[in-house]
């Protein structure tokens, strides 16, 4: 029996959000051909992009008005409605794809499962429980799989060479229960912290808004995205979608720096599956260090300056050469 | 208006818990239990349309066996009207819990469905959106904001990258965000009071909710550890390891 995927793009007004293509990564694992769903109210752009890219089958566009929000009462019944053709339906594990999957997934009848971060097999698949501090393998006897990917698990490649074709689907009217009357989008020139390559992330012990300012001025240096944990958040020294943790985002990048941040366990669920992790803290029991593969152990009000200034005086002399293996 | 809200009964979230070794699941025996942190939070944010006076009745519903009970002692103590048990023994899954539920808020007609927007034990964050879904209802998920008027709930909710703020007209489910509100403590007399309340019992074949499991736990395994690293003495140090040994700056 060969697999056939549906993909539910999610894109970042008119651009393709990075979360589809780790999602898109996780559907080529499952070896059969994919077509992707894309939404909105201008998805045109959107779509040739997703047409391009290797494994690619055909592309449904549902161009409406009434899809700009992304509302999960107006999707889920056109998502619903293309289920039964699919062995597998894949949607990323972002705030858009935890919104609308499970909605989907309950009109179908369906018990799905969320943030899978390994594909074993067609109907096997890993993902973490307890804030990560297990894995959980569960094989689903449904007759259509539907999963939401963790985007950090699964490369954001971007494979070219595609050819598919677009195909514009009946979009149907709005359910009008529901509206979207705001939206307040945080505005930075950061990397975005779930694709960034670095994140340096701040807690409790910055002491104030002010103060956390140091940090930001160092990931300015580095490039790199800023990170919280749920402490300094609530303390508001970091808007919301900062946080980092079980409850906020999960990372995964190959530089994250923690500084002034114990380690509460819910805090390590977002953040471990980093290649590199760094840890600054004063007290040397902290459970960061117990993950952190270089620690140093002082008060960050000391340290950081000083690593922040020879940071600058590095990135002005050149790369040196890394020895293979 | 009348408000359901769901309690589920989770390991706390200060335990840090051990994989069996036999990979059937996570130790529970003698392990403290609570509610789950969203849940609490999505009490508290009835009670407080209650004190509002906004809700009329809150009513506490939990699908778990018998020691399940003990949350819905803390919902009645911290101003529930009325608690219900849902009678199950296995642990449940998020679309049995959401086809439960959703029976419920039919039965009782309620409003407005209150729910944490996940469980800190399966992390799925699934039945929300699954009981809007079965009852055809609008939802706001991941809630940081909840205002009732009108006949409409305005939520603003957390997303990535931002919040947005939706306008759903009643009835509707709401899942609740860590940053909706601070729950309150409850004090000894309330607990005292609240042992004495009577908890309404219903079983899913009485509320024509089939519980055959659809999915199935192949294994539970811990996470590969990573491994441990090392303490470096002073910054031009750990600036060496991360240029030369990780290559990372």
């Amino acid at each position: 029996m060969t697999n056939t995927i549906l993909v539910v793009a999610e894109t970042a007004g008119e651009t393709l959000a990075a979360s589809t293509l780790s999602t898109l990564t996780a559907a080529r694992e499952l070896d059969g051909p994919i077509d992707v769903l894309v939404a909105g109210a201008r998805p045109a752009a959107t779509a040739e992009n997703l047409a391009s890219m290797a494994g690619v089958r055909r592309v449904l566009v549902a161009e409406a008005p009434h899809l700009a929000g992304g509302l999960a009462e107006d999707l889920s019944g056109l998502v619903a409605g293309h289920v039964e053709h699919y062995s597998h339906v894949l949607a990323p594990a972002t705030t858009f794809g935890k919104n609308l999957l499970p909605r989907v997934a309950a009109l179908v009848d369906i018990q799905m499962v969320s943030d899978v971060t390994v594909i074993q097999d067609a109907e096997t698949f890993v993902h973490p429980i307890y804030a990560g501090n297990a894995n959980e393998t569960l094989r689903v006897l449904e007759p259509h799989k539907l999963l939401t990917i963790r985007p950090t698990a699964f490369a954001k490649e971007v494979v070219g060479g595609g050819k598919a074709q677009l195909e514009r689907i009946d979009v149907g009217e709005t359910q009008a229960q529901s509206r979207e009357v705001e939206l307040q989008l945080d505005q930075s020139d950061r990397p975005q912290l779930e694709s960034s390559g670095i994140v340096v992330s701040g807690g409790r012990a910055f002491g104030s808004l002010e103060k956390f300012r140091l940090l930001e001025e160092l990931a300015a240096d580095l490039n790199a995205a800023v990170g919280a944990s749920r402490a300094a958040v609530d303390a508001g020294y970091a808007p919301n979608d900062c946080q980092v943790g079980q409850t906020g985002k999960v990372v995964a990048p190959e530089l994250y720096i923690a500084v002034g941040i114990s380690g509460a366990i819910q805090h390590l669920a977002g953040m471990t599956g980093s290649k590199v992790i760094v840890a600054i803290n004063k007290d040397p029991d902290a459970p960061i260090f117990g993950v952190a593969d270089y620690g140093l152990v002082g008060d960050l009000f000391e340290i950081l300056p000083e690593f922040h200034e020879k940071i600058r005086q590095l990135r002005s002399e050149p790369k040196p050469e890394l020895a293979e293996g | 208006m009348k408000v359901l809200v769901g309690v589920k009964r989770v390991i706390d979230y200060n335990v840090n818990i051990r994989v069996k070794s036999d990979g059937s699941g996570v130790e529970t025996e003698n392990v403290r239990m609570s509610a789950n942190p969203f849940d609490e939070i999505a009490l508290e944010e009835a009670v407080r349309l209650k004190e509002a006076g906004i809700c009329s009745e809150l009513l506490a519903v939990t699908v778990g066996d018998e020691a399940s009970q003990e949350v819905l002692r803390s919902a009645l103590a911290m101003g529930a009207d009325r608690a219900i048990r849902i009678d199950v023994t296995e642990s449940p899954q998020p679309l049995n819990v959401a086809a439960l539920l959703a029976a419920v808020a039919r039965e009782e007609a309620v409003d407005l469905v209150l729910l944490g927007k996940q469980a800190i034990d399966d992390d799925a964050n699934q039945a929300g959106q699954m009981t809007a879904a079965l009852l055809g209802w609008p939802q706001g998920t991941f809630a940081s904001e909840l205002t009732i008027a009108e006949g409409r709930a305005r939520v603003a909710r957390e997303i990535d990258g931002g919040q947005q703020t939706v306008e759903l007209d009643l009835p509707a489910v709401v899942t609740a965000d860590l940053r909706l509100n601070e729950p309150r403590f409850v004090k000894l007399p309330a607990m005292m009071k609240a042992k004495k309340r009577p908890i309404e019992e219903r079983t899913p074949e009485a509320l024509g909710v089939d519980m055959r499991p659809r999915v199935e736990r192949v294994k539970v395994s811990e996470p590969v550890p990573r491994e441990a690293g090392v303490k470096v003495a002073d910054v031009d140090e750990l600036l060496d390891k991360l240029r030369n040994e990780a290559g990372v700056i």
